[in-house]
């Protein structure tokens, strides 16, 4: 058990810095995730906490102790690899009990670990085979157990269900959630995919081209985005970006400067009687809720999501749309929350 | 599943694979029956009629205390070659692996030794070595070491050890270096996360991954001590001091085209023959066993 510490860390690639800087406090049992689009730096960033790769600046704390200098074995960590990375050659019992071996535990208690972690992780038919003979979904649940087993302060996770097929992936999901709860371990989590983030983080740390954009609770950086780069990535769709002012009572908007209303909160209601004038494009109904594309009066793209029970409008037919303007976020021109 | 082709012509197949077995039949079968019924007669001294023995040349064969010696020299050479160069290719392999810059430019350093034919290579060696001009044999003797392979055996095993070594640390290096990077790092990065150290990587993750490599290595290595070794020998020592060189693939050579005793030498080659058989099988059938996946 240990809380982690990031104080302005950086890393550079020969002269590219690709993490700029990034601070970070994980509470002891908590799950962090780091979520971001592919190559901002996260992988990047968790390798450092595991010590593969080198700290340019900066200092990682795990617990009470600086552990910038140390190797990946003394820093009490464990951690899932994306392509799972079992030791091909060895049986399962042996790729969980590998750690334990080398940490001399003795025997009759390295057998009682895993097979304890085998039980929690439905692993016990397979103990005896190699990975090669596991489904993606068993090997997934190999490199956990592998990871459990050492009873760890930090379990580390670098995309660990990106290589399974969406259904599994929900279901491992929800599994990760339970086990890290049930062992009361920090975790530290990578991902690209901003629904995993939404459901596995107590809070996340969004990234963005090697700097942590904000981090927070999956709901309130939803509800409150720090940047129009955090109001894109994270939900789906994304956040209605409008460059022409629809505010009661405002001027025109700064250049570059936008704002910014999520799909939901939008409803149609008859032309002339919302906010402002819409015209509907097409419809993609998805059962639960239906997504209606249009364009605004001033021209610009928009999305309103709208229950899955209501007749859909006919495409090209103009409607209103009712917005309470408590929900409207204004953007300035560099992308970062104004007020105005 | 098993790929098929399907020729329409009956003829095709065989036109097509015509050319190897034409090859093989006239580099191998042909000579190695022409060895078998050359190894039944001996010649007379003039050379003039053959008279048929039977089996009398095997006999007289394992009768005879020189070549049963060159049998042990045969095992002693092989072995240290074999061990030495794939052991320190091995070494370079993993050095070479964990540098990533210029590596490309290593790589092709490395494989030089392996363009240079075997004679050449022996010369090499020879000049280095030589006890009165050699540079090296100098040098061993400022420090009070006195190098005189033409005298002392077991310097000139070392000596052709050495020089048919370094020839295939290249090409083993080679397969080394490739078969670590087939290697996932992130299998590496886990057992370090999973705490073992650089050398228990090495030997519990790294070495049982590389084994297919290694074992392929082994029988091309084994082969090659037994017989393209036969350059590096005849410049450096011509299988001397007193035989302490001559191993069998040599002994053929020397009894056959200076000795000029042709049926011995067709026996020796009949019994080299079936030799690389028993070692060929021996290895696939035991140690392949043995290899990981
Ligand atoms: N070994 C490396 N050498 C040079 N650049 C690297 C190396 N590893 C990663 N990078 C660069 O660092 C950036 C962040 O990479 P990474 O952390 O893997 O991104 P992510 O995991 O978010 O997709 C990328 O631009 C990538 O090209
Ligand atoms: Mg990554």
């Amino acid at each position: 058990m240990a809380e982690i510490r990031l104080e302005a860390i950086k890393k550079n690639y020969g002269r590219t810095e690709v993490i700029h800087g990034i601070d970070a406090e994980i509470s002891d049992g908590e799950f962090i995730v780091i979520v971001g689009p592919s190559g901002c730096g996260k992988s990047t960033l968790l390798r450092m906490v595991a010590g593969l790769e080198t700290i340019t600046s900066g200092d990682i704390h795990i617990g009470d102790r600086i552990v910038n200098d140390l190797e990946p074995r003394e820093r009490d960590i464990a951690m899932v690899f994306q392509n799972y990375a079992l030791y091909p050659h060895m049986s399962v019992f042996d790729n969980m009990a590998y750690g334990l071996k080398i940490a001399k535990v003795p025997k009759a208690e390295i057998d009682s670990r895993v097979q304890e972690a085998a039980r929690m992780l439905e692993l016990e038919p397979y103990l005896d085979r190699k990975p090669r003979q596991l489904s993606g979904g068993q090997r997934q649940r190999v490199a956990m157990g592998r990871a459990i087993v050492r009873k760890p302060a930090v379990f580390l996770f670098d995309e660990p269900l990106s290589n399974l097929d969406a259904k599994l992936r929900v279901q491992m999901r929800l599994e990760i959630k339970a086990l890290q709860r049930k062992l009361g371990v920090t975790a530290m989590y990578v991902t690209h995919d901003q629904v995993e983030a939404m459901t596995l983080a107590d809070r996340m740390i969004v990234m963005n081209a090697g700097v942590a954009e904000q981090v927070g609770a999956p709901l309130d950086v939803y509800a409150n985005p720090a940047s129009l780069f955090v109001a894109g990535f994270i939900g789906s769709p994304p956040m209605n970006v409008l460059s022409h002012e629809i505010r009661p009572g405002r001027e025109k908007l700064d250049p570059g400067a936008v704002i910014g209303i999520r799909p939901e909160h939008i409803d149609l209601v008859a032309p002339g009687a919302g906010l402002i004038d819409f015209d509907v494009a097409f419809c993609e109904p998805l059962g639960a809720e239906t997504l209606v594309h249009g364009v605004t009066a001033a021209g610009d793209k928009l999305v309103v999501r709208i229950d899955g029970a209501v007749t859909l409008p006919a495409d090209g037919v103009p409607m209103g749309l009712a917005i309470d303007p408590a929900h409207i976020l204004a953007f300035d021109a560099s992308g970062r929350r104004s007020e105005v | 599943m098993e790929k098929r082709v399907v020729f329409n012509n009956r003829w095709l197949p065989y036109l097509l694979v015509a050319p190897q077995l034409l090859v093989t039949f006239v580099f191998f079968f042909w000579p190695a029956g022409q060895a078998i019924y050359q190894s039944a007669f001996i010649p007379d001294p003039f050379g003039l009629k053959t008279q048929f023995v039977g089996l009398g040349n095997f006999e007289y064969l394992f009768g005879n205390r020189y070549y049963l010696e060159s049998f042990s020299t045969t095992a002693i050479f092989s072995v240290l070659v074999t061990v030495s160069s794939m052991s320190f290719a091995l070494w370079l392999a993993v050095l070479a692996d964990r540098v990533i810059k210029g590596s490309s430019a290593y790589r092709t350093l490395l494989i030089w030794p392996y363009a240079v034919a075997p004679a050449i290579a022996g010369v090499l060696w020879l000049f280095m070595f030589n006890p009165f001009t050699g540079i090296i044999a100098w040098m061993l003797f400022q420090v009070g070491y006195v190098w005189n392979h033409n005298l002392d055996g077991g310097q000139a095993m070392a000596l052709v050890v050495a020089a048919s070594a370094w020839k295939q640390i290249s090409y083993n290096f080679l397969f080394f270096l490739a078969g670590l990077q087939a290697i996932p790092k992130s299998v590496i990065e886990a057992a370090a996360i999973d705490g073992a150290s650089f050398w228990r990587r090495f030997w519990t993750i790294i070495f049982p991954l590389l084994s297919p490599t290694t074992f392929f290595l082994l029988v091309v290595n084994v082969i090659y001590a037994f017989f393209d070794t036969f350059g590096v020998i005849h410049t450096i020592t011509q299988g001397g001091p007193q035989q302490s060189t001559t191993i069998l693939v040599y002994k053929v050579f020397a009894d056959g085209f200076v000795g000029q005793d042709l049926g011995s030498s067709a026996a020796q080659s009949v019994v080299l023959l079936v030799l690389v058989g028993i070692l060929t099988v021996v290895q696939f059938r035991f140690i392949e066993r043995r290899v990981h996946y």
